[in-house]
């Protein structure tokens, strides 16, 4: 059960060398160019049809992507994304044998100014991906991060779900698409030539302040994360797109995995690397590359020169213990070189993991987390990790009078104090807002850090944890957590009233 | 300037919780440790009073502190339960019986009555002679196997009601992430449940008291306490995948000391998709043990041994299991294929 070789003995019994002159186990007829896996050799012609078929087949499979939909790609420049990017067009080119039919656009997040690029860097990659971009003649969106500072709180709110589309009406969407107007072509829209949108420098300043404050580059990378999303799906919601595709591979799939695991994300496991992720509600996230390995995607990109551009990230050059993400990441990779099978043995993992709940669409909106808005992981039983921490948390930092509070003892029912807003000191920990020098915790930290953290996943709480203070992030996300607390405050206010503790819509 | 602890504040500190970073003296170090223990068995209700339950001991030092920590809590507290001390003799010269004159030692000072099976008496197979045929590879499979079989074993022998095993938080965190690399859905699943539920006749329940202690609290408070232990690796673990899975842990841990917990805690939240085949359980046509397949594993590895084919337990032979229930011979080719390897 435990031994290196026991799995994979039997294939490396028989496995031979793969000779340079083999013919392709497709066509059988032209030599081979590329080997996929072990014994799956393919010729040229061969390699670009399965991989394009590929592509059709895990959109066609799936049917969440309507005829005539618009559907943002979210390209990073990466070899990945822009593979993505060369299959949309190729799937919607004329002569494409099964053509897609949805109307795509572009959006790229310039980060440049987290990473802490130099503008004249910043400009010279946008300039690089215009190039790329033109040259689909897609529309296209070039963000700079420096945005998500001035985002409405609504990305951070429940959206109203589009309404559920039963299977059998994606057939009827795509004869309907058909008979109205198949030769419809995307109309280039005219691009402005603006190379980057005016970035105020005290804007970039703010945000690598909120970047400096996570104190660890976990936190950094998670924060990013957080961030980028907020803005992707704000911009495909301005811009009245629906889907969102990312490009995320089957190498990625798997590193994503493991660092979710390892990142305490397993409640959401399932959206983080899934085909699909609705959290978001009215913008799905789908991600069709992640049948793809890395390895696939760069013989690609290489043999038909599909371009792409490096950007540098938060762990570009950075050693192999600097980020939780960037250990696994490492991890994952070197286990492939030995183990070569364990890139799909943990994507398969991926696949057998529940996906999205959407049945809890009808849960209140202040059951997801403020940050990553997947369900609130955070009420669990007694026995377990979470209980089992802050026992620990308590038991080895609060002082020994103290120790009787751990028994979970909810005398909620005392009544609040007269001045209503205010909670009464007794009802403790939870409450620390009541006011900033209450001393119910003993650090000196902002309050509103432990207020924050009820709002929060078990995970994005350990982000939290790594700042220094929760003041830098943006306006959008504190007011909507003031406002989250408000409004749980004022149920507790009510709550000898309600009937029942059913969840009520907002 | 020294510094002082942070739960009594007035002593000074001796040490820097793992867990929690909080810097403690030992005798707050000592009273957090057990109260969380305390507050484990309590909250996920092990043990009911009256009960009989027998700790795995290896004399390890999971175990001897897990021994210590029952006999103290039971105490304390008045769970009312009676304990004993359960070993497996797994005929590991030099490493093995080294360890169990340590579990002979916490007998005395824990005054527990103690119990050794071994692999001899079980199974007419002591490791020794099953690392001669098998090899380095592949035979911590056989060890782990029995290993299973023979506490449970032992424990009817001494009709204890449950079982609890010295595996920490280190340990479980280590489970799902090499499940995870192996891609074993339904282990994934069980791996992070404290207890075991009563799985059927001759299968006693099984819990992890230790579940949310650190390996290195562990080490810890057996070294403040001086508990007397065995620390030795096993002579016969030499490469096992589990090391990948361990260094990693270890990495994550040095990068975020709460990563043992934060991968316990996504392990406790997957949720699996409806309709992914899991292993129907039933029991084995040999030994009437639970087994997923027509014959249980220790069974199929037993009848390698016995038959000269060591190989026939590992990977799957599923196809097999008629033609040994039925003992019919094997075919040459069949044979061929289940003979030691060259090591």
């Amino acid at each position: 059960m435990c031994q290196v070789d026991e799995d994979y003995h039997d294939q490396f019994e028989h496995a031979d060398p793969p000779s340079v002159s083999k013919k392709c186990v497709k066509c059988k007829e032209a030599t081979a160019a590329v080997v996929i896996r072990a014994r799956d050799v393919y010729c040229r012609g061969c390699f670009k049809e399965y991989f394009i078929h590929k592509f059709r087949a895990m959109l066609g499979k799936n049917r969440i992507i309507f005829p005539g939909e618009k559907v943002l790609l979210a390209v990073s420049g990466g070899p990945s994304s822009c593979s993505m990017l060369s299959q949309v067009q190729e799937g919607l080119s004329q002569n494409a044998h099964k053509k897609l039919r949805f109307l795509p656009g572009i959006i790229y997040i310039d980060e440049g100014g987290a990473v802490g690029q130099s503008v004249k860097d910043r400009l010279r990659m946008v300039a690089e991906l215009q190039a790329v971009f033109k040259a689909t003649g897609f529309p296209f969106h070039i963000v700079p991060l420096e945005q998500v500072l001035d985002l409405p709180s609504s990305v951070v709110m429940k959206a109203p779900s589009p309404s559920e589309q039963p299977a059998s009406a994606y057939k009827a969407a795509v004869d309907n698409f058909i008979q109205n107007d198949s030769s419809s072509c995307l109309t280039p829209q005219e691009q402005e030539e603006t190379s980057l949108p005016d970035v105020q420098e005290s804007h970039t300043q703010l945000l690598q302040q909120l970047i400096g404050s996570a104190k660890t580059l976990t936190a950094k990378e998670d924060l990013l994360n957080t961030l980028r999303q907020h803005l992707l799906v704000h911009t495909a919601r301005t811009e009245g797109y629906s889907k969102l595709m990312l490009g995320d591979n089957c190498t990625r799939v798997a590193v994503k995995l493991l660092t979710s695991i390892s990142l305490g994300r397993g409640a959401q496991l399932a959206q983080d690397t899934g085909f699909s992720d609705f959290r978001y509600d009215d913008v799905i996230f789908v991600r069709p590359m992640r049948d793809y390995s890395a390895k696939e995607i760069a013989y690609y990109n290489h043999m038909f020169k599909v371009p792409s551009v490096f950007i540098p990230n938060l762990d570009t050059k950075k050693t192999d213990k600097a980020s939780i993400q960037h250990l696994t990441e490492t991890f994952v990779t070197k286990l492939q070189t030995d183990f070569p099978s364990t890139v799909s043995t943990i994507y398969r993992t991926s696949e057998k993991l529940q996906t999205a709940c959407k049945s809890s669409s009808t849960a209140d909106h202040s059951d997801r987390c403020l940050l990553c808005m997947c369900a609130l992981d955070t009420a669990v039983e007694d026995a377990s990790a979470f209980k089992a921490t802050l026992i620990s948390e308590q038991l080895s930092g609060a002082t020994t009078t103290e120790i009787p509070r751990q028994n979970p003892t909810p005398v909620n029912t005392e009544s609040t104090a007269p001045t209503g807003q205010c909670c009464s000191s007794e009802t403790g920990e939870d409450c620390g807002r009541a006011a900033s020098g209450g001393g119910s915790c003993s650090s000196a930290k902002a309050p509103e850090t432990t207020d924050l953290k009820s709002l929060l996943c078990y995970s994005c709480q350990l982000t939290i944890k790594d700042m220094s203070s929760v003041d830098q992030l943006p306006q959008y996300i504190l007011s909507e957590a003031h406002r989250r607390l408000m409004r749980s405050q004022m149920r507790e206010v009510i709550s000898g009233f309600l009937l029942d503790d059913g969840d009520e819509a907002d | 300037m020294p510094v002082l602890c942070s739960s009594c504040g007035n002593k000074r500190a001796v040490l820097k919780r793992p867990k929690t970073g909080h810097s403690l003296c030992k005798e707050c170090f000592f009273w957090a440790f057990e109260e969380e223990v305390h507050q484990t068995i309590v909250s996920a209700k092990l043990f009911n009073h009256g009960e009989r339950v027998g700790i795995a001991a290896s004399g390890g030092k999971d175990s001897t502190v897990l021994a210590h920590l029952m006999k103290l809590l039971n105490e304390r507290y008045n769970y009312g339960l009676e304990l004993m001390l359960l070993s497996v003799d797994e005929g590991i010269t030099g490493y093995r019986d080294d360890s169990l004159e340590t579990v002979k030692r916490n007998e005395q000072q824990y005054e527990l009555p103690l119990k050794i099976v071994s692999y001899e008496e079980l199974y007419g197979w002591t490791m020794d002679a099953i690392v001669k045929q098998v090899g380095l590879k592949n035979n911590c499979t056989f060890c782990g196997v029995f290993r299973r079989q023979a506490l449970d074993r032992g424990a009817i022998i001494l009709k204890v009601d449950k079982i609890c095993t010295g595996h920490n938080a280190d340990d479980v965190a280590e489970t799902v992430l090499m499940n995870v690399l192996r891609g074993d859905i339904a282990r994934l699943r069980r791996c992070t449940a404290i207890s075991t539920s009563s799985e059927g006749d001759g299968v006693v329940p099984r819990c992890k008291p230790l579940k949310y202690a650190y390996e290195k609290e562990i080490v810890l408070y057996a070294y403040f306490k001086k508990l007397d232990y065995f620390s030795t690796e096993c002579i016969y673990s030499p490469n096992a995948y589990r090391g990948y899975a361990r260094t990693f842990l270890k990495d994550l841990e040095s990068v975020r000391p709460s990563s043992i917990m934060d991968v316990i805690h996504s392990g406790e939240n997957l949720s699996v998709r409806e309709g992914v085949k899991m292993p129907q359980q039933g029991t084995c046509n040999r030994c009437g043990y639970i087994s997923s397949q027509a014959l249980c594993k220790s069974c199929v590895l037993l009848e390698g041994l016995n038959r000269g084919l060591p190989r026939l337990g590992i990977g799957k032979h599923h196809r097999l299991h008629d033609k040994i229930l039925s003992q019919q011979p094997l075919t040459e080719k069949e044979e061929r294929k289940l003979k030691a390897v060259d090591f």
